[in-house]
């Protein structure tokens, strides 16, 4: 049977080519992988081997003609003592050509049109009746994680100075000793091998916690993060993913310059397949941690090293956890919503108390999650207040803050008495002198002095 | 560290042996040469990465396996998948990006993943696999359960740093796991001799204490016996091995690469001199363990395989637009 040979695609946007030589002629036998031609695209001249076997019985397209269509007939092979049929074919008789795609979904559920407005998730974290113990962040991350590695033998703990220095910021004080060097590892400095070992332990069935001294070196890991550990469930069709926690300090500390400073919650925040956490209190640390371990997806765990000796009442429970994407209200108002998360929340709570001073009552939200972020809770506070103050400590080009504010927009503008005003770190590398490093981070005064733009005070 | 052993092919195989490396390179073969012609019809879009040439490389290795070991690779993976016994099917239908795909047409043809046959990707990020792979070992080392992992990486990946952050912590910590440097001579269109100087690639592995040595990658009977050899030295608890397997690529490092960094008469004598499939076709018919009919009817069996699935990755629907909504986030057990 005669086999139609097609200009072929050489290219990922390859539509037609120049056939710029034959390098057989008709009468010549042909077998798989021989070199039959050279074709110009938009980019090179590539050859263009024979797939089948045969006999070149007609050459239908001569060399040198310019814009041949992809999927022509250029050719036609025989077998043996076969005549060459009449008819040339359009080229698509006997191939599919490529389905032409679809129109995609018109727009992401995200913005689709305003739904009527859901009820947040109010219940207290825990009962009245609960027994509760002062516990600094850091015992808190240390008992979350401790609790977790007796409930399931699969949990382990890596990363630099994390077993026998007892963590470099000891939180993970005492867990060598209780689980032994099989499931505490210290690792060579060496982030971008060990995210990956660690993300490649999660696809062979373990659960890792990988923790970065700060997020600041996780940067050098980033591409495992991403590419490997969120991905991979989306790119499997579901097959496999990577259940793990990315742990350690974000944010400023202090005095520690640019390059240890730099706060990545609205950079993890992007990505889909991740999901991400920052802890304000103990109680956030303990509950969201414990969760975060249980996960089946990979969490970003960003802590803070100022509030790792902070303390706060943590709930005397057998199994206290936290559900992710439930924000909780640290102090409920009228006047005006300000959300906040992580270490802002320090900025956004002093900030209330100096407002009430002049009468003005703010509604403090804790978002604690910002993938999945609880909208509703946000939502539900600005259809009360009608205004809304965000705070971070991160940049304000592409900041957490921009986000809500473009929830806020889509699905609460008619509520709106004011702009949503974002305060934010100032955009600047941080400096290393105590006056300009106070002064590159959002301010108290600051988130004061926007709760009264917005209430017109 | 064991001196450099000279890999050295053994006549003495069984004609079952013989015809099944020649059957599994051969399904190899067609099915790219099938799928760089899909490609050509513009049935696969974006990157197709073809093995044509280094088939002798997986089946040598995959030949050294037992059930449970693992694999991991990088974007030129269409061999390994078919070697670990991935069904063709489901990988053509993959590359035109259908429903039937083994990643629901979600991957494509550089991320493809099987958990049934313990095949972990498909890795679109040059030498990203390697600390991967050495993760799948380091479960496996925790588990207890003496399995081993095959990891592949091309001359090109050789030169990311990734690679020797993982080579020290692999045998810091014994990690089960064979290290498998498909050397092909080509980094896209970098010779191997113009991104190094290093004599050689496996050598490298002496600055960690990895054991390793060179393999003649178009010879598949080679590549066994060096395999058995590292998987021995992995199960034995020693930690990894290095293989650097000299293996050559006869087509462009995609398909739009028209390959002008190196002549035709280069490409034309590999393929007349050291063809992997042919080496194993005279095996069979000077040693008398095939007729050229048996062959012919191999041939015949596998084009068969390789239509049924190139009309399965035609016919196979596109997926429903909510499948791109599924499969960000797994779960979470109540």
């Amino acid at each position: 049977m005669a086999t139609e040979i097609l200009m072929p695609a050489l290219s990922p946007t390859m539509e037609e080519g120049t056939l710029a030589k034959w390098l057989v002629k008709e009468g010549d036998t042909v077998s798989s992988g021989d070199i039959m031609a050279e074709i110009e695209t938009d980019k090179a001249t590539m050859e263009f081997e024979a797939v089948d076997e045969g006999i070149v019985g007609k050459i239908v397209v001569q060399e040198g003609t310019e814009g041949v269509k992809v999927n022509d007939v250029i050719a036609i092979l025989v077998e043996e003592g076969e005549e060459v049929p009449d008819q040339v074919g359009d080229g698509g008789s006997t191939t599919t050509p490529a389905p032409a795609p679809e129109p995609g979904p018109q727009a992401a559920p995200a913005s689709a049109a305003a739904p009527a407005a859901p009820a947040p998730d109010a219940t207290p974290d825990w009962d009245a009746d609960v027994e509760l113990k002062s516990t600094t962040v850091r015992e808190a991350l240390r008992d979350a994680m401790a609790e977790e590695m007796r409930r399931d033998e699969d949990v382990f703990l890596m990363g630099e100075e994390v077993a026998e220095y007892q963590g470099a910021y000891k939180i993970s004080q005492g867990l060598l000793d209780e689980f032994g060097a099989k499931r505490v590892i210290d690792t060579p400095i060496t982030e971008h091998g060990f995210a990956g070992i660690g993300t490649g332990a999660a696809f062979g069935g373990l659960k890792p916690i990988v923790e970065f001294m700060t997020f600041n070196f996780a940067m050098q890991a980033i591409d495992h993060i991403i590419n490997s550990a969120a991905k991979t469930l989306y790119m499997s069709g579901g097959q496999m993913g990577a259940p793990m926690v990315f742990r350690g300090p974000n944010g400023a500390a202090a005095r520690v310059g640019a390059q240890h400073s730099q706060d990545y919650a609205a950079w993890y925040m992007q990505i889909p397949g991740l999901k991400v956490v920052m802890p304000y209190s103990a109680a956030d640390a303990k509950g969201l941690m414990k969760t975060a371990i249980r996960d089946p997806n990979p969490v970003i765990f960003l802590e803070n090293e100022i509030l790792y000796g902070k303390s706060f009442d943590v709930p005397v429970m057998d199994d206290f956890t936290i559900p992710f994407g439930k924000a909780k209200i640290e102090r409920p108002g009228d006047d005006v919503t300000i959300v906040s998360f992580g270490i802002g929340m320090t900025y956004a709570l002093a900030a209330a108390e100096k407002l009430a001073e002049d009468g003005i009552n703010a509604e403090v939200i804790n978002l604690r999650t910002l993938r999945p972020m609880d909208t509703d809770t946000i939502l539900a506070s600005v259809r009360k207040t009608n205004r809304c103050v965000t705070v971070e400590e991160g940049w304000p080009q592409g900041s957490v803050g921009n986000y809500i504010s473009s929830v806020i927009m889509q699905q609460a503008f008619d509520y709106l008495d004011a702009p949503v005003i974002n305060c934010t770190g100032k955009d600047v590398p941080m400096p290393y002198a105590a006056n300009l490093e106070k002064h590159a981070l959002v301010t108290t005064d600051e988130v004061v002095d926007a709760c009264k733009q917005v209430t017109y005070r | 560290m064991p001196p450099k052993k000279k890999a050295a092919a053994k006549p003495n195989v069984s004609a079952e042996e013989l015809l099944g490396h020649y059957r599994e390179m051969l399904l190899i073969r067609r099915f790219e040469e099938k799928a760089g012609q899909l490609y050509g019809m513009g049935l696969i879009g974006g990157f197709c990465h073809l093995y044509i040439g280094q088939e002798a490389v997986v089946v040598g290795l995959e030949a050294a396996a037992e059930e449970g070991d693992k694999r991991v690779t990088s974007y030129r993976d269409h061999g390994h998948m078919l070697a670990c016994g991935m069904d063709p099917k489901g990988i053509m239908a993959e590359l035109t990006g259908r429903e039937g795909g083994f990643s629901k047409g979600k991957g494509g043809s550089m991320h493809m993943f099987s958990k049934e046959k313990h095949f972990y990707g498909g890795h679109g990020i040059v030498a990203a696999q390697v600390p991967l792979g050495a993760g799948l070992a380091f479960a496996d080392k925790y588990k207890g359960n003496g399995r081993v992992t095959f990891t592949y990486f091309g001359d090109g990946a050789a030169n990311q740093g990734q690679v020797y952050e993982t080579y020290n912590m692999a045998e810091l910590w014994d990690l089960p796991v064979v290290f498998v440097i498909e050397n092909n001579q080509y980094a896209m269109g970098t010779s191997v001799k113009r991104s190094t100087k290093s004599p050689s690639l496996w050598e490298r592995g002496a600055a960690y204490g990895i054991p390793g040595e060179e393999v003649d990658g178009m010879n598949v009977l080679a590549v066994k016996e060096a395999g058995e050899r590292a998987v021995a030295h992995c199960r034995a608890g020693k930690g990894p091995y290095i293989l650097e397997v000299k293996t050559y690529r006869y087509r462009g490092h995609s398909m739009s690469d028209p390959a002008k960094y190196r002549t035709r008469e280069e490409v034309q004598k590999m393929r007349d001199e050291r063809d992997p499939i042919e080496q194993v076709r005279e095996m069979l018919l000077t040693g008398k363990h095939a007729s050229e009919d048996d062959l012919k009817a191999i041939d015949k069996e596998i084009k068969g395989i390789v239509n049924e699935a190139a009309e399965f990755s035609k016919e196979s629907p596109e997926p429903a637009l909510e499948e791109l909504w599924t499969d960000i986030y797994a779960e979470v057990e109540a």
